[in-house]
């Protein structure tokens, strides 16, 4: 296999274990201040993901340097391009970061409710802009022949893109109250378990809207496997709807999991082997070829990812698996 | 140009402020590890109070460190997209292998750390702040790689109209880094040193937790004293290396116009760069030579002969920095250090003479210099990248080649606002917490601590 194309499946395994942590890392966010009727309901919602949210992070981060070291020119077209919404993202991640470390550190009800908004909002609006910048990614948008971006900060913003973004925001709205039934106890569970059925809903009809109009928008379907795909991760959620229904909880969390997974690749699998489309002209995407690093390059990156990977996926499973206890109101630490 | 000129704000400020966090990340890390151990080993529960103490200061800070770091990551590519396109095969993989090696550990081992208290063996525990401090300074080698590769570029060729990795042992073995990065290490474990005894002093002066204080003073004043040495004479090693490795650097941060054989030390001047002189100036003749060769009799190259020297290599430019901050940048970061060697000295005389505590003045100048390593470490920064000017990568591309030419001015005032304005609130946040903190002290320990239970080997006895 061609390197560049071993490190285009490598940048997609790197956004399925992003998406996919901070999937549920987001939704529990977003789920705080609707599920955490009191402070100490709020604080259990939060140590959920307390000891793991840092970490869930540096997939995205090392997913960013991956497309650095490897294709270097779609990091500086998209990261250029996307100028207003990634600020907008990093502001959300500053806050929210911040937060979880500094709410319950003083008592004052004020300090704590401006945090757990923070939280809210800090983690609604990069679920939010991860969907529409995926949807962008594929449906294309004006890049020139000099792979600079030329648009403005609302040629970005197009039915197609606020769907994908709704989609992803009530998909990992839903992902996290998905995780909370597996780890918080009593009425919480049932709550977490009221907020999924009823995020399901419209999650399920954005979900089918974004399908619907990929075929409109985007050149997805015409790669079979990527159709395929996409069409098995609605089916997934499905799935993992009836499952919740059904009070089976770890069921429904591994299909939500799926979905994720699920959608991630069919998305870089249809746009594969580009990772940027053009809308100005299919010929100035950016594509495996005319972004990557060099061969170099490559092969010093693949031989570091290849061993270091794995022996991160074995820790922080590990970790993960230290604290897989449900978290109850006696061990709070944020 | 007005976008470079708002992106270079953005990016100092930006850097500067990660770079608040980042020494007493480094420093701390190590030594809450120590604390933590010296409790695992000797049973005193003082050390598990020690270790808690700093350890609550450490999280607010380490925090900070991590959500400002991200906006560094994503920087490159925002306002510097063809230095990203010119530089990503090199730079971008030392930015992935500190997520890779460092990043990961870190968050996933503190998070193990912070909530396993009672959950994991004490052992394990111990175990976890060590990786934790392990991988922070691992992933300030990698970055200082990114960095020192600007400042000199190794392993590389130019193909395909960009900067490409030829040698990736020669990258991670630049000369530079051997200079830059036990520099910016000893510089965190001198602020982390710092830091502890300040916050002890303050305790000391009020006679409030004394026997706890009293302990993280003793090893704060140790830490500090032989770190504070070895970074000073890594220091000076480092300015020889400049000399030969960025001679303009040294010239303008010593603000010597005229090649001079043997060349004075400026201990302050009065800067006139438009005529490239210095209209007034206190000297110490041969200085200068006898601290960059060590050799009073040799020649240092000033700064107009090295920019003919550019202009024929070059092409025609301006290749001197602004010579007046990197002037006075270099002076204060020394005069800082110097500063802070004589107050741990003069602290270190007292305690020995046993007197530390009834002269409670050098206690407030412990506690008054808390700004200094700070200070140092901003300024020591804008020595190396405003030194730098007008290079972003020496001898490669110029800072204005590298701003991204589809981010207008408009854009770049909003993130810049932005971010300053949440940077400060979140500061004012910060400052809050740790000054509360502070005033508690140790929460779990008595005011005056019975004996210890389990005598055994401590660090001190
Ligand atoms: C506590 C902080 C601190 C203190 C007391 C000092 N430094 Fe420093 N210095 C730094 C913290 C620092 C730093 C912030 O960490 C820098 C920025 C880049 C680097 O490598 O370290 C730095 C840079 C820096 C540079 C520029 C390197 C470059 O351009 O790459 C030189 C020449 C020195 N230092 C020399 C000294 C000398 C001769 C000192 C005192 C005798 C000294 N420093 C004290
Ligand atoms: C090791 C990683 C670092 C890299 C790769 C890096 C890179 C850069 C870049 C790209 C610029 C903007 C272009 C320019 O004006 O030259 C810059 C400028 C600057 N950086 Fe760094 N930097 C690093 C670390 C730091 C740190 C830790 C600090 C401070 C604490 C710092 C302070 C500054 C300042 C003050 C400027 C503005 C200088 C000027 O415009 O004259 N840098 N650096
Ligand atoms: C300008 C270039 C820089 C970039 C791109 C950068 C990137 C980052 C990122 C993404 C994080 C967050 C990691 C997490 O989530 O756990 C971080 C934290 C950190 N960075 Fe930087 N950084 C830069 C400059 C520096 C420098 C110059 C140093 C040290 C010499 C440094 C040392 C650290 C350390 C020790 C942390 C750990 C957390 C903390 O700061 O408290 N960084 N950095």
């Amino acid at each position: 296999m061609e390197l560049s194309v071993l490190w285009f499946v490598l940048v997609t395994v790197l956004f399925i274990g992003f998406f996919f942590l901070e999937g549920f890392d987001y939704g529990v966010g977003i789920l705080l201040p609707v599920l955490g009727k009191n402070d100490t309901e709020r604080r259990v919602l939060i140590n959920t993901i307390g000891p793991v949210w840092d970490g869930n992070e540096v997939w995205m981060i090392t997913a960013g340097g991956a497309m650095f070291a490897a294709f270097p020119h779609v990091y500086a077209t998209m990261f250029s391009g996307f100028y207003l919404a990634l600020f907008l993202m990093l502001m959300a991640l500053i806050v929210r970061g911040v937060a979880f470390e500094f709410r319950s550190k003083d008592e004052n009800p004020a300090w704590r409710t401006t945090w757990d908004w923070l939280i809210f909002f800090g983690s609604a609006i990069p679920a939010l802009l991860w969907g529409v910048a995926v949807a962008n990614l594929i449906k294309g948008v004006p890049i020139n022949a000099n792979m600079q971006y030329v648009g403005t900060f609302f040629d970005l913003l197009s039915p197609y893109t606020l769907v994908g973004g709704l989609a992803f925001l009530l998909v990992f709205i839903f992902h996290g109250a998905m995780y909370l039934t597996l780890k918080t106890t009593g009425e919480m569970v049932e709550r977490a378990r009221k907020a999924a059925v009823k995020a399901g809903v419209p999650a399920a009809v954005f979900c089918l809207m974004l399908v619907g109009m990929t075929y409109t928008n985007t050149d997805l379907f015409a790669s079979t496997g990527a159709g395929i795909t996409l069409w098995g991760a609605v089916v997934l959620f499905v799935g993992a709807y009836a499952a919740v229904y059904a009070k089976r909880y770890g069921l429904g969390f591994t299909l939500s999991s799926l979905t994720i997974a699920f959608t991630t690749v069919a998305f870089f699998w249809g746009l594969f082997p580009r990772l940027m489309v053009s809308s100005l002209n299919p010929a100035w995407s950016l594509t495996i070829t005319n972004a990557s690093s060099s061969q170099y390059t490559l092969q010093i990156m693949t031989v570091a990812a290849l061993a270091l990977v794995p022996v991160v996926l074995v820790y922080q499973g590990w970790v993960y698996w230290t604290f897989r206890k449900r978290v109850t109101a006696k061990d709070l630490e944020y | 140009m007005e976008e470079l000129l708002l992106s270079r704000w953005q990016f100092g400020i930006t850097t500067v402020y990660h770079f608040l966090f980042v020494p007493l990340t480094i420093g701390l890390s190590l030594i809450i590890a120590i604390l933590e151990t010296i409790y695992v080993r000797t049973g005193n529960e003082m050390y598990k109070q020690q270790t808690k103490f700093w350890g609550k200061l450490f999280l607010i800070n380490f925090a900070m460190g991590v959500v400002t770091g991200i906006v560094q990551e994503f920087h490159f590519g925002m306002n510097w997209s063809e230095y990203s396109r010119f530089m990503g095969d090199i730079f971008g993989a030392p930015l992935a292998l500190e997520a890779l090696t460092a990043f990961y550990l870190e968050s996933i081992f503190l998070g193990l750390w912070i909530f396993g208290w009672d959950r994991i063996p004490k052992v394990l525990h111990a175990a976890s702040i060590w990786i934790v401090a392990l991988a922070t300074n691992l992933s300030a080698f990698w970055i200082l790689v990114a960095n020192s590769f600007m400042q000199n570029p190794v392993g590389y060729a130019l193909r395909n109209g960009r900067a490409e990795m030829t040698d990736f042992i020669a990258l991670i073995t630049n000369p530079y880094v051997f200079y830059q990065f036990p520099h910016t290490v000893l510089s965190g474990l001198v602020t982390a040193g710092f830091f502890v005894l300040a916050i002890s002093a303050y305790h000391l002066i009020r006679k409030t937790h004394v026997d706890f204080f009293r302990a993280s003073f003793k090893l704060g004043l140790v830490w500090t004293t032989i770190s504070l040495f070895l970074l000073m004479g890594s220091g000076h090693a480092q300015t020889q290396f400049i000399a030969k490795a960025q001679p303009m650097k040294l010239a303008a941060a010593e603000a010597l116009w005229e090649t001079a054989n043997p060349a004075p030390f400026a201990v302050a001047a009065l800067i006139d760069e438009e005529n490239k002189t210095n209209s007034f100036e206190i000297k110490i003749p041969a200085m200068l030579s006898l601290m960059a060769n060590n050799d009073p009799n040799t020649p240092i190259r000033g700064i107009n002969d090295i920019e003919k020297e550019y202009i024929a290599k070059y092409g025609p430019g301006n290749y001197v920095p602004a010579v007046t901050p990197v002037f006075w940048s270099f002076r204060i970061m020394v005069a800082a250090g110097s500063a802070m060697m004589l107050i741990v000295l003069a602290a270190g005389f007292l305690w020995w003479r046993g007197q530390l505590e009834a002269k409670p003045c050098v206690l407030k100048a412990v506690l008054w210099s808390l700004p200094l390593p700070y200070i140092a470490n901003s300024t020591g920064w804008f020595v190396t990248e405003g030194g730098r000017q007008p290079w972003i990568v020496v001898g490669l591309q110029r800072v204005e080649e590298a701003v991204s030419p589809s981010v207008g001015a408009g854009s770049i005032w909003i993130s810049l606002i932005g971010f300053t304005v949440v940077y400060a609130l979140l500061a004012i946040a910060a400052i809050y917490l740790v000054q509360k903190f502070v005033r508690q002290g140790p929460v779990d320990t008595p005011v005056t601590p019975t004996k210890p239970a389990a005598k055994g080997a401590t660090l001190w006895s």
